[in-house]
This record gives C-alpha cells, sequence and structure tokens, in this order.
C-alpha cells in the first residue's frame, strides 16, 4: 500500500482493493450502518467487507452540503431584498427545484417559476398557498413571513 | 403479519432486493455479483444537459429497475411489477400480499425516508427495499444497504411510495412471479447473456456521452472546467462526480469491484482461465477510479487547484477509459468460448 503525504500532511492511502485496506474513516452514516465493499483478499479472491466511510466521499457531501447552504443563504438574501418571494427560499431549504415542486404541487412549471416573483406571490389565494405551505411543512402565515 | 424473511446487507439496494428475493423463493445460488453482471448493471455516463443537484447528470450503473428485471428474465423468472394512481390501492395491493406471507420490493424516494441520516437525503426516486411485514401501523423494512431491518408507518411508507420528481416510483412494488428451481445450466446461459449485453453498453453505445467512450469524454471535459466554469463550480462538479462513484451502493470504485468479483465468480460456471484475468482488469480500473476520486479531492478540498491539477484529473479518467476498453474487448474475445 502507498502512503503518499500532502502538502497539507495529510496522507492519502493508495489501492484500497485489499480487504485491509477498506477504509474506515467517519462518515454521516456512523451510528446508523456500516456500507458493504467489494475487496480482494491475499490470493485475489474478491469478498466483501464493512466500512465506516471514506474521507474521500464524506468530502464529497460535505462539499454537496455547503452548495445547499450557500443557495439557502443567496435565496434568503434574495427574499429579504424582494428580488424573489418567500417561495425561493423554502424551496432551496428543501432541495427543490421548478420541477419536484411543481409535481409535488400540481402546478405546472411556468406557474411556479412566476409564483417565485414577490408580485405575484403576494396575490396569489390562500388555496394555493396552502399548498404550499403543506409541502414546506409550514402555516401559511410562516410561508408568508419566513424570517418573522 | 410478518413474513419469515432473511435480511441481506448488499452493497447496492437493487442487487439487495434481487438477491433477498430470489433467495427467498428458494434460489440460493445468487450472490449480489452475480444478479449485477447477469442484470448486465455496469455503465458509464455523462449528461452535462439534465441537472442533478445543480451538477450533471452522471451515473455509473444502468437505468433503475433494469438489474432485477434482466436478472430475473435472464434466469426464466417473471417479474411482476405494479404501479398504482391512488394510495389507497397501492396500499391494499401490499397489504393483500404480506397477509398472503409474501414479502414485496417498492421504489422508494429517499427524501423522506425517516430511517436514513439527513445528509443523504436528496430527492432521488430510485431507491429499492423489500416490505417483510406489517403489526397495526407499522411496516417492517428490510433496506438491503442497511446492516439491519427498520420500520415505517403506514403514513410514512406512503410519503416514500408516492414521492415526486424525476423517476418517480407511483407506488410501485413488484416480486419474483412463481418459478421452480433454476438449474446451474440457466445461469451459465444468464451470465453470458449479462456479459453480452454489458459489453455492447459499454463498447458500441451511440453517442460520446456514454459508455467507454462517455469517460473519455468527460476527461476532456474536465481538463477545461477551470477556465469555463471557475474553481467554485468545478468544485461541486468533481464533488458531484465521486459521491455518484463512491456513495453507499456502489461497493466502491463505481461498481467496477463488484463487475470483478461477478467474472470471479462466472469462473465457477464457466471455467475459461480469461475470466479472473479480466477481472483484474476491472480491480485495477475500480482503484483508478478511486485514485482519481482522492485526485478530485484535492481540488475540491482546494489542495490542488491549478489547470495542471485538472489536466491529471482529466487524464486519469482517459487513461481509465482505455483501461475499461481493453477489458471489454477482452471479454469480447472472450464470450465465444462460454459454452
Amino acid at each position: 500500500m502507498a502512503v503518499l503525504p500532502f502538502a497539507d500532511n495529510s496522507t492519502f492511502n493508495f489501492f484500497f482493493m485489499k480487504k485491509q485496506d477498506i477504509p474506515q474513516d467517519p462518515s454521516a452514516l456512523n451510528n446508523v450502518t456500516k456500507e458493504v465493499t467489494y475487496a480482494v483478499d491475499e490470493s485475489g479472491n474478491y469478498t466483501t467487507g464493512l466500512s465506516t466511510g471514506w474521507s474521500v466521499k464524506a468530502e464529497a457531501l460535505d462539499v454537496a452540503w455547503q452548495d445547499i447552504e450557500k443557495r439557502v443563504a443567496d435565496a434568503r438574501k434574495k427574499v429579504e431584498a424582494g428580488e424573489a418571494s418567500p417561495l425561493l427560499f423554502f424551496m432551496e431549504t428543501k432541495l427543490m427545484d421548478l420541477t419536484i415542486v411543481a409535481s409535488y404541487t400540481g402546478f405546472w412549471k411556468w406557474q411556479v417559476k412566476r409564483h417565485l416573483k414577490p408580485g405575484v406571490f403576494n396575490n396569489l389565494s390562500d388555496r394555493k398557498l396552502q399548498k404550499y405551505a403543506e409541502l414546506f411543512e409550514v402555516s401559511v402565515n410562516q410561508l408568508k413571513h419566513p424570517f418573522a | 403479519m410478518t413474513v419469515d424473511f432473511k435480511h441481506t446487507q448488499t452493497a447496492h439496494c437493487e442487487n439487495g432486493v434481487t438477491v433477498g428475493l430470489l433467495r427467498h423463493y428458494g434460489m440460493n445460488q445468487i450472490t449480489e455479483p452475480l444478479a449485477f453482471g447477469i442484470g448486465s448493471g455496469l455503465f458509464y455516463i455523462y449528461l452535462g444537459i439534465v441537472k442533478v443537484n445543480n451538477a450533471p447528470l452522471i451515473s455509473f450503473r444502468t437505468m433503475p429497475g433494469n438489474i432485477f428485471k434482466r436478472t430475473c428474465q435472464s434466469l426464466g423468472i417473471p417479474v411482476v411489477r405494479k404501479k398504482f394512481a391512488s394510495r389507497e390501492s397501492a396500499a391494499r395491493a401490499l397489504d393483500e400480499r404480506l397477509a398472503a406471507g409474501h414479502p414485496a420490493a417498492c421504489q422508494v424516494g429517499v427524501y423522506y425516508l425517516t430511517y436514513f441520516p439527513k445528509e443523504y437525503r436528496f430527492h432521488f426516486n430510485a431507491h429499492n427495499l423489500i416490505i417483510t411485514g406489517k403489526e397495526g401501523d407499522t411496516y417492517q423494512i428490510s433496506d438491503p444497504v442497511m446492516d439491519s431491518l427498520h420500520t415505517l408507518t403506514s403514513y410514512e411508507l406512503e410519503r416514500v411510495r408516492f414521492a415526486k420528481g424525476p423517476l418517480a416510483p407511483r407506488g410501485q412494488i413488484y416480486y419474483p412471479g412463481a418459478f421452480g428451481s433454476v438449474s446451474d445450466e440457466q445461469i451459465k446461459k444468464a451470465i453470458v447473456s449479462g456479459i453480452r449485453r454489458n459489453i455492447r453498453d459499454m463498447l458500441h453505445i451511440p453517442g460520446f456521452f456514454a459508455g467507454v467512450s462517455g469517460i473519455r469524454y468527460t476527461g476532456k471535459k474536465i481538463k477545461t472546467w477551470k477556465s469555463k466554469l471557475g474553481d467554485e463550480k468545478s468544485r461541486s462538479y468533481l464533488a458531484q462526480l465521486v459521491r455518484m462513484q463512491e456513495e453507499i451502493g456502489t461497493g466502491g470504485g463505481g461498481f467496477r469491484f463488484i463487475y470483478g468479483a461477478f467474472l470471479q465468480q462466472s469462473h465457477a460456471y464457466h471455467p475459461v482461465d480469461e475470466l479472473p484475468e479480466i477481472a483484474g482488469l476491472f480491480t485495477k480500473a475500480g482503484d483508478r477510479w478511486r485514485d482519481a476520486a482522492v485526485q478530485a479531492a484535492g481540488i475540491y478540498k482546494g489542495r490542488l487547484s491549478s489547470q495542471a491539477d485538472y489536466d491529471v484529473m482529466g487524464d486519469m479518467l482517459i487513461e481509465i477509459a482505455g483501461l475499461e476498453k481493453e477489458a471489454f474487448t477482452r471479454l469480447k474475445k472472450t464470450v465465444p468460448l462460454l459454452k
């Protein structure tokens, strides 16, 4: 097993395919489950082993969540600045895009897009607001005033 | 009503459902690698125009549903799959099946799947699990990627069965129809058809974005990311690539290790020396994928950021494309020897 040092003194273990080299790093799966990974034993035969996680992919998942946090923060700014309706903030919070919101609410995509405009959103009927409130698991009042 | 069902943990959910259900009905020879290989599970596709979580759609495996369908069909086992318009009929069909003493597999979305850790709950609708019983309002769940059994209330189960968005499961349940014993001769034939179909998918699929040429294409694309997309977006895209390649379900190395295991296990049915040798090539490909993931991590962690680092990353994928092309070409030459 080759171990290459990097500039920040961390090390990465290459050639994981050997069973004893299955990574056992902390991950979001800890306390939930270990995952099955495939590796070869001393004689080159495939076998399975359990892994707690691998730092390389844990960091990839971190990147995905940092992106989501950033999108939520950006959405919040836009809503507060009156550039978008609160819908945008809730969409980003629930990791949804137009397609997903449309399919859950039964609106068309172009309708959801329109509802992202504060002027249009503010004139929505209670029935329509209720649909969004249910999807985002908030009250209609919270939907209208997300940062109150 | 709880079915006497042996929970089997596997790397991938659809392989696991296939193995769990076929074993339940008496096919003891089935293993995760055999299910994956007979179902021609190995694949690669890069679709830049389709965005998943704001990054390109990348997949290392075939379309959801294919593995179960192909594996069963190749083994002469009928497949029953039902989708439902209403939540009530979906619940009723499942309850009736459980009451008759049979387990059923469901396709579900993971966003509302309560026993999954929050970090893994994206709007991904092609997760698979087996329902093995119902007591009162609670269903017992054998989820193949988890090490133990879980439960969902009827509301929680309905919610994940009727998740919306791309690949919406529409409440579907599926299971093998009645079948007798599966002979080793049938398995031998199924292995050959699985390999043939996988060769076609990886070597001869039209277009530049799928199969072996898709890997090469991705490698070339990555080299342009820094200048075209900037560091921040490239970082997100690379993280997406690594997640699709290594996340829970892949068995590591973008399913390449499972495929290597499949070729090794095939050797027991087809004693042809090329098979374990080619298995070694897939192990090597899986290792190279993991090396590439380490390189990608260097970039998304901010340790590496020069154009040269992106070039190295791109070249790694181009090298992998060559490796997999060699592996499948050798496999193609070997297929006529498999009697």
